[in-house]
């Protein structure tokens, strides 16, 4: 191996706490070699982005190196002072972050903040030109145009290829890469991951890539150091580690990891309908000119029709802004919609907000976020009771007695119901989210995005309950999701989404087994596959501007009629 | 599979009420201490003063027909009409007090009201209410506060109305921003989504999460408004002589404050003993209703 551009050694970080330091990574040893790509895999919690704060010297207050040395070719960065370590941030280390818009700065152009980027590190240097070239190198379609724009103007794709020519512009010798394609939707991710490895073959770069997705550890990564807790559990060539882990929480990590399969499976129910859609439409107004009238309209979801039957899951999938997330808010009434929609025999009125009590009973959503979906202010059994409140149902004691039955059920003890929610993990809230759209005893949950927020681990026990509970009530869930891999997993039938309208829609089976429109196709060819030795065909590598659903008063998009290709697989013509 | 993410619950604390825990704030205890002390002194004011506050009394200024600064049978000195100051401080606290609490409180529960139905409602309803908010906030107050004395008697009460009717808006303004960021966040959508009627939303949801700014503006508002009545008194529309209130005696008496500072002095280091304890008492209110800072300390 050659002489490693980047080593630490024995490496300790400590937050202060009213009872002394508490190490939030310990003794944490790794070499980078020039070229190489490492992976520090995680979940939450496990150190891994604090590792690549502290290698880049931006740890937050409070928080410190205790001991051990990161070396850049043979200097110690925990000695070095702040003024030495910002040269060398930015110029010899580079950081990527996982939200590129938070990491722009909004009121600058794309060009100026690239410019200066290049001009704090080399005053002299002709920075519009190497600009320019950074952006052709990121294969940005339009270079010129785009350094005239705002961040605001281009998609998160773009953005975040904004970001990596920022950090590759000054030919860095270590690209520090957290959770880069986390916040992009999945296509998308592919494109930046390919893009992140061709320029690695061209400029020699060492990348140090931290994921929690083991689908991109297996596709980018030379090395996989795993870690948990703040310690390293696990560190091996990329193959060895999905081969043959040796330590428990590697398989357990491994295991948890969603994959994609033939399509094979229980065939879907046949069964009477629990939700109606037809002919589903919602848009949004925009108002524009001097006396505020409507000038375009954003056409979220257009002529969407599908039926949920009782006990499946059906599932939602498409990027973001395809509207799968509008169709959750227009059944559960939070958007006014126009066209059909009945649930159990109910009609969902179009302005949403004057939906009868029996029909709020019957339908209940799953959000993506716990944290923001429970109130931080109440106790989490007051929380769960709070459907049964509403509704008028029980005394206080039966109540209390059915929020206890309920939190068992979802795996959580009843002991727990007079904490708040900030006590729980991300997972037990999502089970906290859950209790409480069950305590009505709903014929239908909707869950957008619901297990996204969390890791793989937890992810697929909130996915087991949530398949438990079908069996046991006889639920229906409409699931949306962007991840394909889970919706392969739990769902007998599926709706591919683009542009607000539904592009392909079948059986598990049908859908992947036999896509047959080309963009279900990219969809499940994007996702990242947990296999080092899978191989992948080479696709078209352009940032293109993603269509957009915004038209003037009067326009719309062309409808999409689908067609019947055998069996229920419904394809929309070409 | 073995449970790798899940963290282990913290250990289960003593339940105290929130009373119990503002009670183990040294700070707290301070603020409280005070306030009672102000109160209780402006209640027993006739039990503990030698002088009725507005008696002139002959040997209460020398012979040159100064006032007298603190010392001897003048606790805290004597007025420019040998009025005993101490006497004069009390029964202040009794005016002050009433506009500092009551307009005070007037003026920021009027303000929620207004920022939290605007903000809920939105629309129509919500847009006239914030742009009668704005039309309030660009008339200068004091103008307003002089045109409504002038219009009604002035007397304690009317005093405390017109302070009320000014000092709303600022509250209005904050309650309104934070009630429609607040009403976007997911948890008020789940509310929804269960069928909670907007009242239910309103008094259990969102006013809860509106409790830190409120404290805030209420004891922040206690000051200002003092000071405001001061002001009011010394156009003469506020609280008429000789009733004595702290701005007033302030303001009688600054032209003065070279030769006799005292006079100045103490009623200023009461409006800010007062400030500084309803401050106290409202930041740790503040921590203590908020459930997500407790475990932190």
């Amino acid at each position: 191996m050659s002489e490693p551009v980047l080593s630490v050694r024995d490496l300790t970080v400590a937050v202060d706490t009213e009872t002394g330091p508490k190490p939030l990574v310990s003794d944490l040893s790794f070499k980078l070699a020039r070229g190489e790509t490492l992976c520090i895999a995680g979940e939450s919690g496990s150190g891994k982005s604090i590792t690549s704060l502290a290698v880049m010297g931006l740890l937050p207050p409070g928080v410190k190196v205790d001991s051990g040395r990161i070396e850049l070719a043979g200097e110690d960065l925990t000695r070095l002072p702040e003024r030495r370590m910002r040269a060398i941030r930015g110029d010899r280390i580079a950081m990527i972050f996982q939200e590129p818009m938070t990491s722009l700065n909004p009121v600058l152009t794309i060009g100026n903040q690239l410019a200066e980027a290049i001009r704090a590190h080399d005053p002299d240097a002709d920075a519009k030109a190497l600009a320019l070239e950074a952006l052709r190198a990121v294969r940005l379609s339009q270079p010129e145009r785009r350094m005239g724009q705002y961040p605001h103007e281009l998609s998160g794709g773009m953005r975040q290829r904004v970001m990596i020519a920022m950090a590759l512009a000054l030919k860095p010798d270590v690209l520090i890469a957290d959770e880069p394609t986390t916040a992009l939707d999945v296509t998308v991710q592919r494109e930046v991951l390919d893009l992140l490895r061709d320029l690695q073959r061209e400029t020699g770069t060492a990348i140090v890539l931290i994921t929690h997705d083991m689908g991109v550890v297996a596709e980018m990564a030379d090395r996989v150091i795993v870690m948990q807790s703040g310690r390293m559990v696990e560190a091996a060539p990329v193959e060895r580690i999905f081969s043959a882990p040796e330590q428990p929480y590697t398989r357990a990590l491994l295991a948890a990891v969603p994959r994609m399969g033939d399509g094979s499976g229980a065939a879907p129910v046949a069964a009477a309908p629990i939700a109606v859609l037809r002919d589903l439409r919602v848009r949004y107004d925009i108002h524009g000119g001097l006396l505020g009238r409507t000038t375009h309209r954003v056409h979220a979801v257009e002529h969407v029709s599908f039926d949920i039957r009782a006990g499946e899951t059906f599932s939602l999938v498409g990027e973001s802004g395809c509207g799968k997330s509008t169709i959750a808010r227009a059944i559960t009434g939070l958007v006014p919609h126009r066209g059909l929609i009945e649930v159990a025999g109910h009609k969902v009125p179009e302005d949403g907000l004057s939906a009868s009590p029996a029909l709020r009973r019957d339908v209940q959503m799953v959000f993506q976020d716990p944290a923001a979906a429970l109130n931080p202010r109440k106790r989490v059994g007051d929380l769960v009771a709070e459907p049964l409140v509403i509704h008028r149902i029980g005394t206080p004691a039966e109540r209390r007695a059915r929020v206890r039955d309920l939190f068992n059920r979802v795996g959580l003890s009843g002991e727990q119901i007079d904490r708040y929610p900030h006590e729980f993990s991300g997972g037990q809230r999502q089970r906290i989210c859950i209790a409480r759209a069950l305590a009505l005893q709903p014929k239908l949950i909707v869950a957008d995005e619901s297990v996204s927020a969390l890791d793989v681990s937890v992810q697929a026990k909130v996915l087991d309950l949530l398949a438990e509970l079908k069996s046991e009530f006889g639920i229906s869930y409409l699931f949306i999701s962007h991840d394909m891999a889970v919706v392969e997993n739990i769902s007998d039938r599926i709706a591919v989404m683009y542009l607000g309208q539904i592009v392909e829609m079948g059986s598990r089976a049908q859908i992947f087994g036999n896509p047959r429109h080309p963009y279900t196709r990219r969809l499940i060819e994007a996702v990242p596959v947990p296999d080092p030795a899978h191989l992948r065909p080479p696709a078209p590598r352009m940032a293109t501007e993603v269509p957009s659903p915004v038209w003037p008063v009067g326009e719309g998009p062309a409808r999409v009629s689908l067609q019947d290709a055998g069996g229920g697989h419904l394809v929309a013509a070409e | 599979m073995t449970d790798i993410t899940t963290q282990t619950a913290p250990p289960a604390r003593t339940e105290r009420g929130a009373l119990g825990r503002l009670l183990r704030r040294p700070l707290a205890l301070l603020g409280l201490a005070l306030i009672l002390l102000i109160v209780g002194s402006a209640i027993a004011a006739p039990w503990l003063v030698s002088y009725p506050p507005d008696q002139q009394n002959f040997d209460g200024l020398t012979l040159e027909g100064a006032p007298l600064p603190p010392g001897g049978p003048w606790l805290m000195g004597t007025d420019l009409l040998g009025r005993d100051l101490f006497s004069r401080l009390l029964y202040g606290a009794r005016t002050s007090l009433i506009i500092g609490i009551l307009a005070n409180g007037i003026a920021v529960g009027l303000g929620t009201v207004v920022g939290l139905t605007a903000g809920w409602v939105r629309g129509w309803t919500g847009n006239l209410l914030m742009r009668f908010t704005d039309l309030m906030m660009a008339f200068p107050a004091l103008l307003l506060a002089i045109c409504l004395a002038a219009i009604f008697k002035p007397s304690l009460w009317i005093v405390a109305l017109v302070i009320a009717m000014v000092n709303w808006v600022q509250t209005a303004r904050v309650v309104y921003t934070e009630t429609t960021a607040l009403t976007e966040r997911d948890f008020i959508a789940a509310e929804r989504t269960l069928g909670a009627s907007g009242a239910r939303i309103l008094w259990h949801h969102l006013l809860p999460h509106l409790w830190p700014t409120i404290i805030v503006w209420a004891t922040l508002g206690i000051s200002t408004t003092v000071l405001l009545e001061a002001t009011l008194s010394y156009l003469g529309v506020g609280v008429q002589p000789p009733t004595p209130s702290w701005g007033n005696i302030i303001f009688e008496n600054q032209t003065y404050f070279q030769s006799a500072p005292w006079l100045v002095f103490i009623p200023g280091a009461a409006i800010l003993l007062l400030a500084l304890a309803f401050n106290l008492v409202g930041d740790a209110l503040r921590e203590v209703l908020d459930p997500t800072q407790r475990g932190q300390r």
